[in-house]
Formats: C-alpha cells, structure tokens, sequence
C-alpha cells in the first residue's frame, strides 16, 4: 500500500471540512438539543459551553445530564464522569482502527488531534483512506469544523430551552429519551442485539426497582455488554 | 439568561474536567494500546455491544417513572427513526407526541 506518504495539507483540511457541510444540520440540531436539555437542567451559560466544548461527545454529554442533579455532590461527580467513560468506551475501537492511518504522523500531531475524534470524521477518515487518500487534513479538518459547529450550535439552543418555563406543556422533557431511542435503531443488526439489550433492559429495570438512582445505567450497561461478549454467532 | 450566566459551580467544573479527560483518554488509548494489547474477538463484541446496552438501560428507568405518556412517546421516536432516519426528525416527532397527549391529558 502507499501509506509511507501520509501528508498533511490545508487544501485537505478545507476538503475534509466540506464534506461535513450536509450533516452539519444534523450536528447543529443536536446541539441545540443539548443546549435546551442543559438550560432545562439549570446550568449555567458558562458551565453549559465549557460542558459541550472540552467534553465534545454528543450522546455521553446527554447521559451525564441525565445523572447530573442540583445540588451537585461528589458522588454525582463520579457518577457523571463514569457514564461519560462507558457511554465513550466504543471510541477505543474507533480510536484503535485509526493506527495504521495516521500511525504514520508524528505523535505530537496525533495525540492532540485525537481530541476532535468522533465517529463522524472517523467514518469520514477511514472510508477516505480506503479510497486512497493519504492527506490526513480530512481527518483533522473535519474534526474541526464538527468541533466549530458543535460548540456554537449549543448556544441559540441554550437560550431558547431557558426561555421555557413548564418544559412538560411542549414535550421537551421526552426530549432526552426521545433522542436515545432513535440512536438505538441503527444499533440492531439482529440476534446479538436483541439478546444483549433483553438482558440490559431487565438488570437495568431490576436495578431501578431495586436501588433506584442512577446505577441502573450501569448495571444494565455491563450486562448488556457481557451478554453480546459471550453470545457466539 | 439568568444571573450568574458567567459563572460556574465548582464541583461542575470538576465533573466537566473529569469527563472531558476520561473522554480524551478513551480517544488516544484506542489508539495507543493498538499493538500492546491483543483485542480478542470476545472483547471487541463486548465493546460493540456497550452502546445500545447503554442507551437501553438509560432508557428503561425514564419509561418506568414516566408511565404511558412517555413510553408512547418513545414509540413514535423509533418509529420516526425508522421511517425517517433522521434523530432530530424523530425528537421533534416525540416532542410533539407528548404535548398532544399532556394538552388531552395524558
């Protein structure tokens, strides 16, 4: 293969940036989803930009909120930060299947990029690079326009959701679930699936029952994982 | 935009810094590990497997208190998603779903 010549370029980066151009909707929306729900919850205007900028991983962001509660106590800390690790754990995958691209580029390069890793510029990457791209600014300039767009995105959306007194009246409080069961379709494939969330579902709602709280995100996560792990084809 | 607009609670700071570095260190780990640590096939479905399991079992504990109104709002998000493919569409969707059901009183 050629990849003894991965190169790096702004002309790339600006390519990698317009191919982001028709989804950008999608990540704008998505957003603004996350500004409301965190305007809903009662953060603050700072503690909702430093949130979705330094965290920048839409669905763990959405998770944590969902933990997170006024007052904030430490547990609650370690609570947020633990379901922002599993709901991000996949990114070792994605992170890992990126080696052989940018393996090439020296690591001060790299390890600060792969803070823009998202599974948007990783399937943009990876399918680019499949193709024969070497210039890896499709990767790095997709990562930032995301970022870019992301970060902004979450503003007019902040605004709009702190305007809304009873959040109930226009449905905004299935906001949230809403969102995670449309991420879940794509997710089944078949049999694994449905085994794997089966078994999450029913130690997750024993969990509810049982203990209450938020350690159902967790329970219900590791079983659901180790039943996929453990369920052969 | 309320009072402190600009300000932050401590203790969110650290939760935001906590999981802005958990989230950059799965990132690079990925990435790092690849080659020093052998993926078997058993760990790779687990990983594969953790996302729905998550969204699952986040899911079950909202339906569980919210009761029917929410469940069935959820039921037209899936299949907004379906139809559609489009998770902002399906939201909007389920958003409107269940200011209907509250304004019949549900």
């Amino acid at each position: 293969m050629l990849n003894k010549n991965v190169t790096l370029s702004l002309q790339g980066c600006v390519r990698g940036a317009t191919i982001c151009i028709p989804v950008s909707p999608g990540i704008i929306a998505l957003g603004l989803v996350f500004g409301t729900v965190a305007a809903q919850k009662g953060l603050t205007f700072l503690e909702t930009i430093l949130l979705n900028s330094l965290v920048f991983a839409g669905a763990s962001q959405f998770v944590a909120m969902e933990v997170y509660n006024d007052p904030l106590t430490y547990g609650l800390v370690v609570a947020m930060i633990g379901v922002t690790a599993a709901v991000n754990m996949r990114m070792l995958l994605i992170g890992a299947s990126l080696r052989p691209w940018l393996g090439q580029v020296p690591a001060w390069q790299t390890y600060p990029s792969l803070f823009l890793l998202t599974d948007l510029n990783w399937l943009l990457a990876l399918s680019e690079y499949n193709k024969g791209t070497r210039d890896w600014g499709i990767y790095l300039g997709s990562g930032l326009f995301t970022w870019a767009v992301w970060s902004l995105a979450v503003i007019p959306g902040y605004f709009a959701g702190s305007l809304v007194s009873d959040p109930k009246v226009y449905g905004l409080d299935v906001v949230l679930p809403a969102f995670f069961a449309a991420l879940l379709v794509p997710l089944w494939k078949g049999k694994r699936q449905t085994v794997s969330w089966l078994f999450a579902g029913g130690i997750a709602a024993l969990t509810w029952y049982l203990v209450g709280g938020y350690w159902s995100i967790f329970t219900g996560a590791i079983a659901g994982a180790f039943a996929g792990a453990y369920l052969d084809d | 935009m309320t009072e402190g607009a600009l300000t932050a609670d401590p203790i969110f700071l650290l939760a935001v810094l906590g999981m802005a570095l958990v989230t950059y260190a799965l990132r690079a780990g990925g990435y790092w590990v690849m080659g020093r640590l052998p993926i078997t096939p058993r760990v790779r479905r687990g990983l594969e497997a953790l996302p729905g399991a998550i969204i699952v079992s986040t899911i079950l504990p909202i339906v569980l208190k919210g009761g029917l109104a929410v469940a069935l709002c959820l039921v037209v998000a899936a299949v907004a998603q379906v139809t559609l493919r489009k998770e902002y569409v399906a939201v909007f969707c389920a958003a409107g779903a269940a200011a209907a059901l509250r304004a019949a009183g549900l």
